[in-house]
C-alpha cells in the first residue's frame, strides 16, 4: 500500500528529476534573500505626499472605470504585428457546419494518402 | 460482378451524403445527407450479412440452408434506433434555430461573434 | 466482505447501469421534490464513484490484472461457433480514465445544484447529465467495438441536448447543432470502419480483433477512418471548430462533463492505435535504399505533425478571444495537442530496440497530461461559469476588479492558470516537463515550440487574470457577491486534487499512470487475458 516514503519520492525524468518539496525549499530561501534586501532599503518615504499619488506622465488621471485596460487591448501590439496570421485564422474559423465537416474530409483523404500510397 | 452493385451503392450513398453536408447551405439538406450517410453505413452492415442463396436466420426443424449473419442484422437495428433520436433531435434543434434567426441558411446564422 | 466481493464482480456493468436507471428515475423524483432530486442525482454520482473507487483498488492491487465482464453467452453456442456477447473489460487504463471520469461527475453534480438553480426544466437536465455520465463511463470501460460506438452516440445525442440547453439564445442551439452534425458524422464513420473490420474478421471484440488483425488495405482504410473519427471528436486541429462552440455555449457544469467526454473520444484513439493495431504498428510499410519506413514512424509523424498543429493554432486563437469560456476553449484544445504530441513521439520510438526508453517516458507524460488537463481545464471552466453566474457577463472586455468581491474564485482561478500552463509547484508542470523531456529527446524543435506555446499560454491567462480579476473595483460590480457555497465545494475539490497532485507528482505517476502505460504498450497481455480469462 502507500507509504510515507511514496509522499516524497522524486519524479525521474529521463534526463532530469522534479521534486516539489526541494522546489519549495529553494524558493522559500529566495523569498527570504528578497526580503533581506528590501529591507536594506531606502526609509525616507512619506505618506500622504505627492510620492504616493499616481504619475501618469503628467496626463489628468480619468475615471475609475476608463483606467483598467480591457482585455482587447492588453495585447494590442502582437495582433498588430501578427495580423496577416490573424487574418488567415480569422477566414479559417468560419464557424460553419459545413466547412468543419469538410476539413474532417480533408484530413480523411491526407492520411490516406499517407497511409496508402507510401 | 452483381454482388457488387450494393457496395457501390454504399459509396455512393456516403459520398452523396458527405456531398450534401459540405456543399449544401439549407440545414435540413445537410440532415438529409446526414441520413443518407446514415443509410449507407446500414446498407454495408446489411451486405456484409448476407450469403448467396441464404434464408433468414431462424431455427426451424429439419433444415440444413445456409443463413445469412444474424449479427449485422442485430447491429443494423441498434444503428435505425440511435439514427431515429440523432434525426429527432437534429430536427428540432433546426425548429428552434428557424425561431431566433428566421432563415435555415447555414451562411446567414454565421460565426460567433466577439 | 462477501457483498463487496460480488460488487467489485459486477463493478463494470453497475458502473454503466447505476447513472442509467438513475437517469430514468430522476424525473420521478423530481416530481416529489426539487431538493430531493439533486440529492439523489448527488448520491448516485456518489454511489457510483465508490464503485469505480472499489474496482479500481482491485485492478490496482495486482500488476497487468484485467478485471472482465460478459454479458450474455459465455460459451459458443454450436461447435466452432462464435459466442453471442458484450465484454466489457478493465484494465490500468480504462480504470485510470474511469477515475478521470468520476472526479469531473462528482465535481459536475454538486456546482450544478447552485448554479442551474434559477433555470426551469432541471429535471430534463438531471436525466439528460446522468445519461451523459453513463455513456461516458460506457465509452471508457467497454471491450466492444459496436459498444463502444452505441456509447459514442448515447453521449453525443445526451450532450447535444445540454449544450443547447438555454434554449433562449440563438448561438447556444446553432452550438448543439454544429456538434450533433460533427458528432454524428464522426461516429458514423467510425460504424463504417467497424464494418469493414467486420467484415474481414467476422468479431467485434477489440481483443479478438487484435489477436487476428493482419493488416491488409482495407484495415488500413479502417486505422484511416478510426483515428479520423476519434480525433474529430477529441477536437484536434483542424477538426477542432465545434469545440470553442460548444464549450463556450454549454452551461458551465455541462462544459465539465464535455471536457471528460472529449477525452474518452482519445482514450478511444489510443486504444485503437495501441491495442487493436500494437501487433502490426512495426510492419514494414516501404523500403526505400536502406532506410525501411514502418507503420508506427508513419503514423508517429503524423500525429506529431497534427500535434504541432494543434497546440500553435489553439494557443493563437486563445490569445485574440475575448469571449472567457471560448477562450479556455481554445486552450482546451491546445492542451490536447500536448497529449496527442507526446503520443506521437512515443509511436515513433517506443517499438523500436534502442530507444524504447524515450518512448515510454514520452507516453507516460502523455497519459499523465490527460488527467491534468482534464483537472485544469475543468477548473478554469468552473471559474468561467461562477464569473457568469455573479455578473452574467461572458465577454472581458466588460469585467474588471473582481478580486475584491469574489476572494475564492480568485484564489481557485488562480491555481487553475498557474496549473494550465504548466508553472511550478502545479500537476501541470510535472506532466509537461515529462512531455518537454521526451520529446527533446526524439527532436529537440518539438520541445522547443512545446515550451514556447506553453509560454504563449501563460500569456493568455495573465490576460485574463488581468483584465477579469486584477484592475480597480468597477462600479457596476458594486453588488457582486462570492458564489454560493455548492459552487466553491465544487471547484474546491477539483482545486485540492490539482495540489495534491502537484505536491506528490511521483506518486501519482508511479500508482495510477504507470499501470495505464504498461495496459497501453502490453497489448499481447491484453489479448491473452480477455480471451483466456473468460
Amino acid at each position: 500500500m502507500i507509504e510515507i516514503q511514496d509522499f516524497l519520492r522524486t519524479l525521474a525524468t529521463n534526463s532530469g528529476f522534479w521534486n516539489p518539496l526541494i522546489w519549495g525549499i529553494i524558493i522559500f530561501i529566495a523569498l527570504l534573500i528578497a526580503y533581506i534586501i528590501r529591507g536594506r532599503g531606502k526609509k525616507e518615504y512619506k505618506k500622504q505626499t505627492e510620492q504616493t499619488k499616481v504619475f501618469l506622465s503628467g496626463n489628468p488621471e480619468l475615471e475609475k472605470e476608463e483606467m483598467h485596460v480591457k482585455a482587447s487591448n492588453v495585447y494590442w501590439g502582437f495582433m498588430e504585428s501578427f495580423k496577416w496570421l490573424y487574418n488567415g485564422l480569422e477566414k479559417m474559423h468560419t464557424g460553419n457546419v459545413s466547412d468543419y465537416i469538410l476539413w474532417f474530409v480533408i484530413i480523411l483523404g491526407i492520411f490516406f494518402i499517407i497511409l496508402g500510397v507510401i | 460482378m452483381i454482388y457488387n452493385i450494393p457496395y457501390i451503392a454504399v459509396a455512393a450513398l456516403i459520398l452523396i451524403g458527405l456531398y450534401a453536408v459540405i456543399f449544401k447551405r439549407n440545414l435540413i439538406k445537410i440532415v438529409i445527407g446526414i441520413t443518407l450517410i446514415e443509410n449507407g453505413v446500414n446498407l454495408f452492415l446489411i451486405t456484409l450479412a448476407f450469403r448467396e442463396g441464404s434464408i433468414a436466420p431462424i431455427y426451424r426443424e429439419g433444415q440444413n440452408q445456409i443463413m445469412s449473419l444474424p449479427v449485422p442484422h442485430a447491429l443494423t437495428l441498434t444503428s435505425i434506433v440511435i439514427g431515429v433520436a440523432v434525426l429527432a433531435l437534429m430536427l428540432s434543434l433546426i425548429i428552434h434555430l428557424y425561431r431566433h434567426y428566421n432563415t435555415l441558411d447555414a451562411h446567414k446564422i454565421g460565426r460567433e461573434q466577439e | 466482505m462477501n457483498i463487496i466481493d460480488d460488487i467489485i464482480l459486477h463493478s463494470p456493468a453497475l458502473i454503466v447501469a447505476i447513472p442509467l436507471l438513475g437517469a430514468f428515475l430522476t424525473p420521478l423524483v423530481s416530481k416529489i421534490n426539487d431538493k430531493l432530486r439533486n440529492i439523489f442525482v448527488i448520491f448516485i454520482v456518489l454511489f457510483t464513484s465508490a464503485i469505480v473507487l472499489l474496482l479500481a483498488n482491485d485492478i490496482y492491487l495486482v500488476c497487468g490484472k484485467i478485471h472482465t465482464y460478459v454479458f450474455g453467452g459465455n460459451a459458443p453456442i454450436t461447435e466452432g461457433g462464435f459466442a453471442i456477447r458484450i465484454l466489457f473489460e478493465v484494465d490500468g487504463l480504462n480504470i485510470f480514465m474511469a477515475l478521470i471520469a468520476t472526479i469531473l461527475a462528482i465535481a459536475g453534480v454538486i456546482y450544478s445544484w447552485a448554479f442551474m438553480k434559477e433555470n426551469t426544466g432541471l429535471d430534463k437536465y438531471y436525466t439528460l447529465y446522468l445519461l451523459m455520465i453513463a455513456g461516458m463511463y460506457g465509452m471508457i470501460l467497454t471491450g466492444d467495438m459496436f459498444n463502444f460506438f452505441v456509447f459514442l452516440e448515447i453521449t453525443s445525442i445526451a450532450s447535444c441536448a445540454l449544450i443547447a440547453f438555454w434554449t433562449n439564445k440563438g448561438k447556444a442551439i446553432d452550438a448543439g447543432f454544429k456538434y450533433i452534425v460533427v458528432s454524428a458524422t464522426g461516429a458514423l464513420f467510425v460504424l463504417f470502419a467497424i464494418a469493414i473490420l467486420y467484415g474481414q474478421y467476422n468479431a467485434l471484440n477489440m481483443a479478438v480483433l487484435a489477436s487476428k488483425i493482419q493488416f491488409s488495405f482495407l484495415d488500413k482504410i479502417a486505422l484511416v477512418i478510426l483515428i479520423s473519427g476519434l480525433a474529430m471528436k477529441a477536437g484536434i486541429v483542424p477538426m477542432h471548430m465545434w469545440l470553442p462552440d460548444a464549450y463556450g455555449r454549454a452551461p458551465a457544469s455541462v462544459t465539465l462533463i464535455l471536457v471528460g467526454v472529449t477525452q474518452a473520444s482519445l482514450y478511444g484513439a489510443l486504444r485503437m492505435i495501441f491495442t487493436l493495431y500494437g501487433g502490426k504498428l512495426t510492419t514494414t510499410m516501404n523500403q526505400i535504399g536502406d532506410v525501411s519506413i514502418d507503420l508506427n514512424l508513419v503514423l508517429g509523424i503524423f500525429i506529431v505533425g497534427l500535434a504541432l498543429l494543434t497546440i500553435f493554432i489553439g494557443v493563437l486563437m486563445a490569445l485574440k478571444e475575448n469571449n472567457f469560456k471560448r477562450m479556455i476553449a481554445f486552450a482546451a484544445v491546445a492542451e490536447i495537442g500536448y497529449m496527442i504530441l507526446a503520443i506521437g513521439a512515443a509511436l515513433t520510438t517506443v517499438f523500436s530496440t534502442n530507444d524504447a526508453g524515450t518512448g515510454m517516458m514520452a507516453l507516460k507524460g502523455g497519459v499523465f497530461h490527460i488527467l491534468n488537463d482534464a483537472l485544469d481545464v475543468g477548473l478554469l471552466f468552473l471559474v468561467a461559469g461562477a464569473i457568469y453566474y455573479a455578473t452574467k457577463e461572458t465577454s472581458l472586455n466588460q469585467l474588471g476588479g473582481l478580486a475584491r468581491n469574489m476572494k475564492y474564485t480568485t484564489i481557485f482561478f488562480l491555481i487553475g492558470l498557474l496549473a494550465v500552463s504548466g508553472m511550478p509547484p502545479m500537476n501541470g508542470f510535472a506532466s509537461k516537463l515529462i512531455i518537454y523531456e521526451s520529446t527533446y529527446q526524439v527532436n529537440p524543435i518539438l520541445s522547443i515550440i512545446a515550451i514556447l506555446c506553453s509560454i504563449l499560454l501563460l500569456a493568455v491567462f495573465v490576460k485574463v487574470f488581468h483584465s477579469a480579476f486584477l484592475g480597480p473595483k468597477l462600479p457596476k460590480f458594486d453588488n457582486v457577491k462570492e458564489v454560493p457555497k455548492s459552487m466553491l465545494l465544487a471547484m474546491g475539490i477539483i482545486a485540492t486534487i490539482i495540489i495534491f497532485i502537484g505536491l506528490f507528482p511521483d506518486m501519482v505517476v508511479n500508482y495510477i499512470v504507470q499501470p495505464a502505460v504498461n495496459a497501453l504498450t502490453n497489448n499481447s497481455n491484453y489479448i491473452s487475458n480477455v480471451i483466456g480469462g473468460i
